[in-house]
């Protein structure tokens, strides 16, 4: 692995009596794209919440390019991009006015953002309808605009939490390629998914937690190699013993 | 504080005001429907003066009377209707025939006289009280017709303020107006009105906000917590100035016209916009409180209605006890400073004017202070 971009190190998180985190201790490596996968309720956005800054830790610290989550929180605001769960645009701006909104408050100089919100809007298939109102899109639609505002001010760490939920299939295969084109650009990924396809395709390696707990890590074929069993979905259920997309 | 992020927020939060049809409804719509529907009722569309209709039961045998009854029909604001007796005049009253009973004594022109005679020699005047019978049921009347009927014997009695003269009239108010209608008296507390219900949209903005993940996405930008509250402020004083120059155009046509200059009202404007702060603290009040946005639109009349009933113009005909309650509310100092500055003829400079300026000031800065540390403590800004 390369020099690291992310490392949690003895990273918990304790609500009430509630253990979300338990001592996770992850280091994702710069132009990695790294699958954290486990069952609902886990601990996988916990753990993206509290690289983002939006989560305090109840123990350990956090690290993105040498800057301390917590210490440093405006400086890695700066670097990272988050494709949150919930599909959060403003439904009154046109898809266009959410993008200069988003990039906007990353400061990006005007010329930068237009080139940019026209690259990114091709690459997501939302060209003609970018002056419409984001209350008139489909849910794929939103998802895909949803992704533009995560990536508009080209962040060197990205996180994508769930980023093909309700998509259909054509636009699903857009986003991986989208993807794997960003991989080319070295950038740093960590993607939550329910879809094992979706994680076996894209991913360099991958960590299943549950209980907030790491409880594998490698790349798909070492998980599947090492639990002998034929696909990263088998390797999911025995080592969990549920299927992703179960109820926790 | 980077001023490219307060103003894409600022600019965002404009068009969610154009663009939602609630929200359109809420802020502008429904102070302008309100405005119109009282200017109308109570300022008299199309007419500057509203005629009350007054019983006179004149029991004088001099000339004053005569006088004073001509210059107050003159003034084209009352209607004056004449009775033999105090009897058939309050069974009219009673029913709502007329607004009020004037009841002109014998030696109204007497004492009259007799000040003209002596104008500096108060022990030489021989007293006379005119009496003044109110419709309890009309809250315009009440408020309207005394400083009307004092301003004509005013007129009757010289220069002097009422207390000099030797006609006094026992319900009259001390308030020196010139010419009034109903709308000047309600006027002023229209423009605090308008802007009361901002609290509501701050409330269910935050709350929405929240609910569909949009807060949480700004707060993973760079976007600092000062420049996205500023970004608010910034907006809600936008609104409430585009609500208090709607509400004043509107006023304006429908009659309201003070003789005050260019400076007291942009004195009055400013004043609104200051205090639309004290509406986004009770905002994030509300939206501390309430779990989604509908909730936040009941949770938001805690607020709105006391803010309203005691602080604009409906508190200027409430109890002694509801109006001592209502100088707990900001509300009530802009009302009582733009009447000051409008009805009283107050500067801008005077000490009413300035005391209520630096309490709406004070409570508004504490306000937004109390709403922003509520919400933080429970939600992240």
């Amino acid at each position: 692995m390369s020099e690291s971009a992310i490392i949690m190190e003895n990273l918990g998180k304790q609500y009430q009596d509630v253990t979300a985190l338990d001592n996770l201790n992850l280091q994702v490596g710069k132009g990695e794209l790294f699958g954290l996968l486990g069952p609902n309720g886990a601990g996988k956005t916990t753990a993206i919440s509290i690289l983002c800054g939006l989560l305090k830790p109840s123990a350990g610290q956090a690290s993105i390019s040498g800057y301390d989550v917590q210490k440093d929180a405006s400086k890695v605001k700066e670097m990272i991009g988050v494709c949150i769960q919930e599909t959060a645009i403003y439904p009154y701006l046109t898809g266009a006015e959410n993008i200069d909104l988003f990039g906007n408050l990353h400061t990006m100089d005007k010329t930068a953002l237009k080139t940019r919100r026209s690259m990114l809007l091709g690459k997501m298939g939302l060209t003609e309808d970018a002056k419409r109102r984001a209350a008139k899109y489909s849910g794929g639609m939103k998802r895909r605009l949803s992704l533009i505002l995560a990536l508009i001010h080209d962040p060197e760490v990205i996180f994508l939490d769930e980023p093909t939920v309700a998509m259909d299939p054509q636009s699903r295969h857009a986003v991986w390629d989208f993807i794997q084109e960003l991989k080319t650009q070295n950038k740093t990924m960590i993607l939550t998914t329910h879809y094992m396809e979706e994680a076996e395709a894209l991913c360099d390696r991958i960590g299943i937690i549950d209980h907030g707990k790491l409880i594998a890590l490698g790349t798909p074929k070492e998980l599947i190699q090492k639990n002998k069993v034929n696909n990263l979905e088998e390797v999911f259920i025995k080592l969990t013993g549920r299927k992703i997309r179960e109820e926790a | 504080m980077k001023i490219q992020r307060i103003l894409a927020l600022t600019k965002k939060e404009l068009k969610k005001t154009v663009r939602e049809p609630a929200v359109l409804f809420m802020i502008f719509l429904f102070p302008i429907i309100f405005v119109i529907a009282f200017g109308t009722a109570f300022g008299g569309a199309g007419s500057s003066n509203v005629a009350y209709n007054v019983g006179v039961v004149n029991s004088d045998t001099g000339a004053y009377s005569g006088q004073f009854l001509d210059g107050l029909s003159a003034t084209k604001i009352v209607n004056l209707q004449t009775y033999i007796d105090n009897q058939s005049a309050q069974a009219d009253l009673s029913q709502g025939k007329i607004q009020a009973v004037m009841l002109i004594p014998d030696g109204f022109s007497v004492s009259l006289l007799s000040y003209q005679a002596s104008p500096n020699n108060p022990e030489q005047w021989t007293n006379a009280s005119v009496a003044l019978y109110l419709d309890k049921g009309s809250l315009v009347a009440t408020q309207a017709i005394p400083p009307i009927l004092q301003q004509g014997l005013l007129a009757m009695s010289g220069q002097g303020a009422p207390t000099q003269g030797s006609v006094s009239l026992t319900t009259a108010s001390l308030v020196e107006v010139k010419q009034v209608s109903a709308l000047d008296f309600i006027a002023p507390g229209m423009f605090t009105f308008a802007s009361i219900f901002l609290i509501m949209m701050v409330g269910q903005s935050f709350t929405q906000d929240r609910e569909n993940g949009m807060m949480k996405r700004i707060r993973i930008t760079p976007t600092s917590s000062t420049e996205f509250i500023a970004s608010q402020v910034i907006s809600y004083m936008g609104i409430a100035l585009i609500q208090a120059a709607l509400v004043f155009a509107l006023t304006y046509a429908l009659g309201f016209q003070p003789a005050v200059g260019v400076t007291t009202y942009l004195f009055a404007f400013i004043l609104v916009t200051v205090f639309s702060v004290s509406n986004v603290g009770f905002g994030l009040i509300t939206a501390t409180i309430a779990k989604s946005p509908g909730a936040a639109t009941g949770i938001a009349f805690l607020f709105v209605i006391p803010q309203m009933f005691l602080g604009t113009f409906i508190g200027a005909q409430l109890s002694s006890a509801a109006q001592t309650a209502g100088q707990f509310v900001p509300s009530y100092y802009v009302t009582d400073a733009l009447t000051s500055l409008f009805l009283r003829g107050a500067s801008i400079t005077s000490q009413t004017v300035l005391v209520d300026f630096t309490i709406v000031l004070a409570s508004c800065a504490a306000i937004l202070a109390a709403g922003i540390a509520l919400y933080s403590k429970r939600f992240k800004l």
